[in-house]
C-alpha cells in the first residue's frame, strides 16, 4: 500500500473543493440563461418527486408513530400525555420531517445520480455531448438541481403531514388520547419560526443530494467498479453534510427567532 | 449526404490556405506521466489524416484535444484558423458544432434509441421535428441501418453501434470528422464495411477528417480505394493509384515519428517504422 504525501493530500482537496464550487456555481447560473431543458426538469421531478414518495410516507408515517409510543413513556411519568401531540409535531416539523426526508431521498437519488452520471462518465457519453455541442452541465445537472430542491421541499411538508398522523394514529389508538386534543396541542405549539425552520431545511438537503450526486458522478473514474466506488461516496456525503448543514441551519434559526 | 456540402467559413478558410487543424508544440501529461510532447502537425481542408501507432501512444488524447475535450500543458491548437485556448467554453459548444466524432466504443446514449440518437444534434439545435425524420433517415440510409431506427444501442452489435455513431456524426453535416478508431475491436468483415463507409463519407462529401486506427490494412484501404458513385461501391483506384489527400501521422511514445503521404511512408527508411509497418 502506498502512502501519499500531506502535501499532495491537501492539493487533491483543494482541488476537489474547487471542483465542487465549480460546478456549483455553473449549475445555478445555468438556471438564469437559455437554452433550459424544461422537459428534463419535469423528468427529474417525476423520477426524483412521485419516486420517492413511498418511501417518503411510510418513513414520515412510522417515525411519527415511534416517536408518539416513545414520548408517552417520558410524559406518562410528568403526568403530561397529553401533551404528545406538541412533541410530536414540533419534532417532525422542525427536525425530523426535513431531515429524514433528505437523508431518505439522498439515499434513493444522490445514489441514482451518481450511478447514471458515473456510467455515462465512463461509457464516454458525457465526452459525447460536449462533442454534440450540449453542456452537460446545463443538461444533466441544472434539471437535477432545480428537481431536487423543489421535490423535496414538497415532500418535506408531506413526511411532516404523514408523521403527525402516524403520531395521531398511535396516541388514539393505543395511548386512547383523544384526536381533537392530539392535533389542538400539535397546532397551538407550532410558531411561524417552526414552520420557516422546517421549510428552509430541505431546501439545503435538495441542493447538497443534487450537487453532491451530479459531482460524484462527473469525476467517476475506473469502469464499473468507479460507478460504485461514486455511488457510495455519493450516499455516504451528501447523508453527512445534511446533518451537518441541519445543525448549522437549526443554530442560525435559533440565532433568529430564538427558538 | 449524396452532395458536397461545404460552409461558406470553410471556403473562406480554404481559399486563405489556413489549414483546418494545427497543433503548434503541444504537450499534456496526466499524474506525471507525459503522454503528448512537443507534437505539431497541420491537416489542410479536404484532407484524411491517419494517426497511425501503438496503443498507448497518446492518440486518443490527440484526438480530444483537437476536439477541445481537454487542454493541453502546453502549445497552441487551432481550428478552423481559431485558438481554442481563447475560445470561451461556449465559444467552444458553437465550434463542435462543425464537427462530427466517432468514438472509440461508439459512446451511444444508451437511455435514447438510434433515431433519438442520431436525431440528437438536430434537436438540440431546435430543427422542425419532420426534417429532423427525414435526415436521420438520410445518415442510417448511408450506414444501410434504416432497419434499426427504433432499436435501443444495447439491442444492436458492435459493428451496428459504429455505424449508428457514424451517422450521429455525419448528420448536421460537419466541415471536420474525427474517427477515434472506428474499426477497433470489430471482426475483419464488419472493420472492412466500417472503412468503406469511411471512404464514402470522404469522397461523396470532401471533409475534412482525422482517423486513428490500430489496423495498417485500414489505413491502406483508405489510401488506395474510392467511392464510385456510379457503381454505389468502394473500389481499388486504378492503377495502383493512391489518393493525394491521405497523409500520414504516427505516433509513439507521444512523439511524432512521422509526417508524410502514403508512398514517404511505405518508402521510409526508419528502422522503427519499418518494422511498425512490417
Amino acid at each position: 500500500m502506498s502512502f501519499i504525501s500531506p502535501e499532495a493530500y491537501a492539493k487533491t482537496i483543494v482541488a476537489s473543493v474547487q471542483e465542487y464550487s465549480l460546478l456549483c456555481g455553473r449549475s445555478v447560473a445555468n438556471i438564469f440563461s437559455r437554452p433550459r431543458y424544461t422537459a428534463d426538469i419535469f423528468t427529474q421531478m417525476d423520477s426524483i418527486g412521485v419516486g420517492s414518495l413511498p418511501i417518503v410516507v411510510l418513513t414520515g408515517f412510522f417515525t411519527g408513530c415511534v416517536l408518539a409510543l416513545q414520548a408517552a413513556v417520558s410524559l406518562k411519568e410528568f403526568g403530561a400525555v397529553n401533551m404528545t401531540g406538541e412533541l410530536v409535531t414540533l419534532s417532525m416539523v422542525k427536525e425530523l420531517g426535513p431531515v429524514l426526508t433528505g437523508l431518505m431521498v439522498s439515499g434513493r437519488n444522490a445514489s441514482g445520480m451518481a450511478s447514471e452520471l458515473g456510467s455515462m462518465k465512463v461509457s464516454e457519453q458525457i465526452d459525447a455531448m460536449r462533442a454534440l455541442g450540449t453542456d452537460p452541465y446545463r443538461k444533466l445537472v441544472t434539471p437535477r438541481l432545480v428537481a431536487t430542491v423543489f421535490m423535496l421541499f414538497f415532500l418535506t411538508i408531506i413526511s411532516d403531514a404523514c408523521g403527525i398522523a402516524g403520531g395521531a394514529f398511535v396516541s388514539v389508538a393505543l395511548l386512547k388520547l383523544k384526536a381533537a386534543t392530539f392535533f389542538h396541542t400539535g397546532y397551538m405549539s407550532l410558531e411561524h419560526g417552526d414552520v420557516v425552520e422546517g421549510l428552509v431545511k430541505p431546501i439545503f438537503s435538495g441542493f447538497i443530494i443534487a450537487s453532491i450526486g451530479c459531482y460524484y458522478g462527473l469525476r467517476t473514474t475506473g469502469g464499473t467498479r468507479g460507478v460504485g466506488r461514486s455511488t457510495t461516496q455519493a450516499v455516504v456525503a451528501s447523508s453527512v453534510i445534511i446533518i451537518l448543514v441541519d445543525f448549522l441551519v437549526t443554530q442560525l434559526m435559533i440565532g433568529i427567532f430564538g427558538r | 449526404m449524396a452532395e458536397t456540402v461545404v460552409s461558406p467559413e470553410m471556403k473562406e478558410l480554404a481559399a486563405s490556405g489556413q489549414p483546418i487543424v494545427e497543433f503548434d508544440d503541444v504537450s499534456i501529461g496526466f499524474d506525471g506521466h507525459e503522454v503528448l510532447s512537443n507534437v505539431s502537425f497541420t491537416v489542410a481542408h479536404g484532407e484524411t489524416r491517419i494517426l497511425l501507432g501503438p496503443a498507448g501512444g497518446g492518440k486518443s488524447v490527440l484526438m480530444k484535444l483537437a476536439n477541445g475535450l481537454i487542454e493541453p500543458d502546453s502549445g497552441e491548437i487551432r481550428v478552423f484558423g481559431r485558438s481554442l485556448r481563447e475560445m470561451s467554453e461556449k465559444e467552444l459548444f458553437e465550434m463542435r458544432a462543425h464537427v462530427g466524432m466517432v468514438f472509440q466504443e461508439s459512446a451511444l446514449f444508451d437511455s435514447l434509441d438510434v433515431e433519438d440518437n442520431v436525431a440528437y444534434r438536430l434537436e438540440e439545435e431546435h430543427v422542425d421535428p419532420k426534417e429532423i425524420r427525414e435526415r436521420v433517415l438520410e445518415a442510417l440510409r448511408f450506414v444501410e441501418l434504416e432497419q434499426v431506427i427504433d432499436k435501443f444501442p444495447s439491442e444492436l452489435s458492435g459493428g451496428m453501434r459504429r455505424r449508428v455513431s457514424i451517422a450521429r456524426a455525419i448528420i448536421s453535416k460537419p466541415d471536420l470528422i474525427l474517427y477515434d478508431s472506428p474499426t477497433g475491436g470489430l471482426d475483419p468483415i464488419t472493420s472492412t464495411t466500417i472503412m468503406e463507409l469511411v471512404i464514402k463519407q470522404r469522397d461523396v462529401s470532401q471533409t475534412t477528417c482525422l482517423l486513428i486506427t490500430h489496423r495498417l490494412q485500414d489505413a491502406f484501404t483508405l489510401a488506395t480505394h474510392r467511392f464510385n458513385p456510379q457503381e454505389k461501391r468502394v473500389e481499388k483506384i486504378p492503377n495502383n493509384g493512391i489518393d493525394p489527400r491521405t497523409r500520414f501521422l504516427v505516433l509513439n511514445e507521444g512523439h511524432i515519428v512521422f509526417d508524410g503521404t502514403t508512398l514517404e511512408l511505405t518508402h521510409t527508411k526508419d528502422p522503427w517504422l519499418r518494422e511498425y509497418i512490417e
